[in-house]
């Protein structure tokens, strides 16, 4: 039994009478202990997704088709106080906003104790153990101080460390991080997210990675799910999907960000055009007007996932497998 | 800290000295001459001298100034030109217990009303129940406190005869009989400043609830009270503190009002009264003291938000 199963899920967002799907047909899994990333351009609705697996999607926003079981059970449509039995003790999150994610009036000890108070039954001073136990996992010096200390008197990357001791405080089985895209350079961007894989895995924990950079996931994830204008358009293991990758959207993705085994002078390509309004409807495959191999089918039908070379992908002209990387670099 | 206290304080006296200075000359440039007025019908030319110089009153108007000055540092206010010349001092010390009894209790009525319906009214946004607390809040706003004050009495004193319409007893006197004689003037002002507190708390909770750090609290799975009183009140009440000292200033002139109709000689009606007799010193002490309160009420509202938005550092 998988720990987490989104089947086909659907978000829609309601603009006055009307209502717009934002996410569709999505469909992922993680099972315990396993790392799975969701990649994608800004927009592309990773976000939206790990927020309805919360049962935390705004007002207005909603899921309008499919299912969210975790361990089994059906989520999806748990009331409040059904999904507060599940948040912070069984599933987590790590939020994309470092700077404004954390409540500004209160301590940093005591956003990390609350929830594990409440959560595992621990009186102050257990909780207290516990939160300098986990600020020092997070890689934050002097967590004793720091845990009478606000917000604003930590940087962005340290407030990103304290999400995380906030994630894991009430033990979880599975953690969604999503990573931050803005107030925060890319190294240090780097070192959380490498920082999160590996507190993941040492705790047996669960974990959706949502990222931008398709290129330095491979290191950690056992799956990755490739996310374009809302919809899932290849996922598979990342040893399938990184020795074959047949999405135009993929590739592209790949040869935007720099890798290991790209030769060190070949210039980055960013993919040409940006990202689709989601607002807006676009009639068959949503890339086709950035895609250089766009055929008539691509503009009329959407492609649906399909089995190739050891995992799904949906793409009229999916790239031929034997085509590598390199190759079509060169 | 301290420092910024003292500089505060400092500045606070400066502005009760800039008041006093003001109303000092205001009073004396408008027309009409109250020993005349009061010696009208009893006494010529030559009396109304007479009472002026016993008063100062014949010196030039710097020489006043400087004179009720250097008194006023020295901690006297003179006396009321009237009748047995009660010292202004004893005037206002037997008004300032009746109008802060009156304003504190309408600001805990007011706070006391305003914060559930608040707090109801953000967390169940355009249900019925919203729509009912900004109707009444609405009501409460609109409806000029003396006439509140006056349906008031008719309702509970004249008709149900539940509680006293007129006068007040001193809070040494016991608890209750001090409650029941404030009670009704405290609702006709703190209705409307209720009404302003709470649309103010609704739309700074409902910034508050959608905030990013909200919904990092909820994903804790912590329970409907935590969320309300751990996270969101303490933020929301940042701006309404400011309102609330603004406030303060609107309930002390709601007192002025609200006094005469349920007859409490507390400061307001002295100051009503002053005005009416051009009884200078008297005037002159009770804006002194309302002046007083303004400034502090404002120096005690900016400490509170030290206290509670870490991120402001008083210097
Ligand atoms: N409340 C909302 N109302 C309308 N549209 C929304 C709302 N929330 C999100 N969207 C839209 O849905 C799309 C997907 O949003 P989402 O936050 O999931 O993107 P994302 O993949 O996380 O992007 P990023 O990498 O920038 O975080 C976005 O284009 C966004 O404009
Ligand atoms: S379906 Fe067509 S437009 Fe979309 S990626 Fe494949 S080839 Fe390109
Ligand atoms: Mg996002």
């Amino acid at each position: 039994m998988s720990l987490l199963a989104v089947e086909n899920l659907a978000i829609d967002v309601a603009v006055g009478e009307a209502c717009h799907r934002l996410v569709h047909d999505a469909s992922f899994s993680v099972e315990p202990g396993e790392t799975l990333a969701i990649v994608g351009e800004s927009g592309s609705g990773k976000s939206l997704s790990a927020l309805a697996v919360m049962g935390l999607l705004s007002e207005g926003l909603s899921v309008g088709a499919g299912t969210i079981r975790y361990k089994g059970q059906d989520i999806t449509h748990f009331d409040e106080r059904a999904r507060n039995q599940l948040r912070g003790s069984e599933i987590a999150m790590v939020f994309q906003e470092p700077m404004t994610s954390l409540n500004p009036v209160r301590t940093i000890g005591h956003q990390i104790t609350e929830g594990m108070r409440l959560k595992l039954g621990l009186n102050r001073k257990q909780a207290t153990a516990r939160a300098i136990e986990l600020l020092e996992e997070v890689g934050i010096s002097d967590p004793a101080q720091r845990l009478r200390q606000y917000p604003h008197q930590l940087s962005g990357g340290m407030r990103q460390r304290v999400m995380i001791a906030i994630a894991l405080s009430s033990k979880p089985s599975l953690i969604l991080a999503d990573e931050p895209t803005t107030a925060l350079d890319v190294t240090i961007q780097a070192q959380i997210l490498s920082l999160t894989a590996r507190i993941c895995r040492d705790h047996g924990v669960g974990l959706v990675l949502i990222t931008h950079n398709l290129g330095i996931v491979a290191r950690y994830a056992q799956k990755v799910a490739v996310m374009y204008g809302g919809r899932i358009v290849e996922a598979g293991t990342a040893a399938a999907l990184y020795a074959a990758p047949m999405h135009h959207y993929t590739r592209g993705l790949l040869s935007s960000v720099p890798r290991l085994d790209t030769p060190r002078d070949l210039p980055l390509r960013p993919i040409a055009g940006a990202p689709p309004d989601p607002m807006q409807h676009v009639p068959g495959c949503r890339f086709h007007p950035r895609c250089a191999a766009a055929t008539a089918a691509c503009a009329q039908e959407v492609p649906k996932m399909e089995q190739r070379a050891g995992h799904e992908v949906a793409c009229w002209n999916p790239v031929p497998a034997d085509q590598t990387i390199s190759e079509e670099l060169a | 800290m301290a420092a910024y206290v003292l500089r505060r304080l400092i500045g606070s006296v400066l502005v009760m000295w800039a008041v006093a200075t003001l109303v000092f000359f205001m009073l004396r440039l408008v027309p009409g001459d109250p020993i005349a007025a009061m010696l009208a019908d009893v006494g010529g030319p030559e009396e109304i001298a007479a009472m002026k110089a016993k008063l100062g009153l014949d010196r030039s108007l710097l020489v006043q100034y400087g004179l009720w000055f250097s008194n006023a540092l020295q901690g006297d206010l003179g006396a009321s030109i009237y009748g047995s010349r009660v010292p202004v001092t004893q005037i206002i010390a037997e008004a300032i217990p009746r109008t802060l009894s009156l304003s504190l209790l309408s600001f805990v009525i007011a706070i006391v009303i305003a914060l559930p319906a608040g707090i109801i009214s953000a967390t169940r946004r355009n249900t019925l129940t919203d729509n009912a607390v900004s109707f009444l809040a609405f009501l409460g706003l609109s409806m000029p406190d003396f006439w509140l004050a006056i349906l008031l009495i008719i309702i509970f004193a004249a008709n149900l005869q539940w509680l006293p319409a007129v006068g007040y007893i001193p809070l040494a006197e016991g608890f209750w009989p001090w409650l029941r004689h404030l009670i009704l003037p405290a609702i006709a002002i703190g209705t409307a400043f209720s009404a302003i507190i709470a649309r103010m708390i609704r739309s700074s909770l409902l910034e508050v609830l959608s905030s990013d750090y909200m919904r990092t609290a909820r994903s804790k799975g912590l329970t409907p009270r935590m969320l309300m009183f751990g996270h969101a009140l303490p933020n929301a009440m940042i701006p309404v503190i400011t309102v609330m000292g603004i406030a303060f200033a609107l309930l002390i002139s709601g007192a002025v009002v609200v006094e005469n109709v349920f007859a409490i000689k507390g400061l307001g009606r002295v100051l009503i009264e002053g005005i009416l007799n051009r009884d200078y010193p008297v005037v002159q002490g009770a804006i002194l003291v309302v002046s007083a309160i303004f400034v502090f009420s404002n120096l005690i509202v900016d400490l509170l938000y030290g206290v509670i938005d870490p991120r402001i550092r008083l210097h």
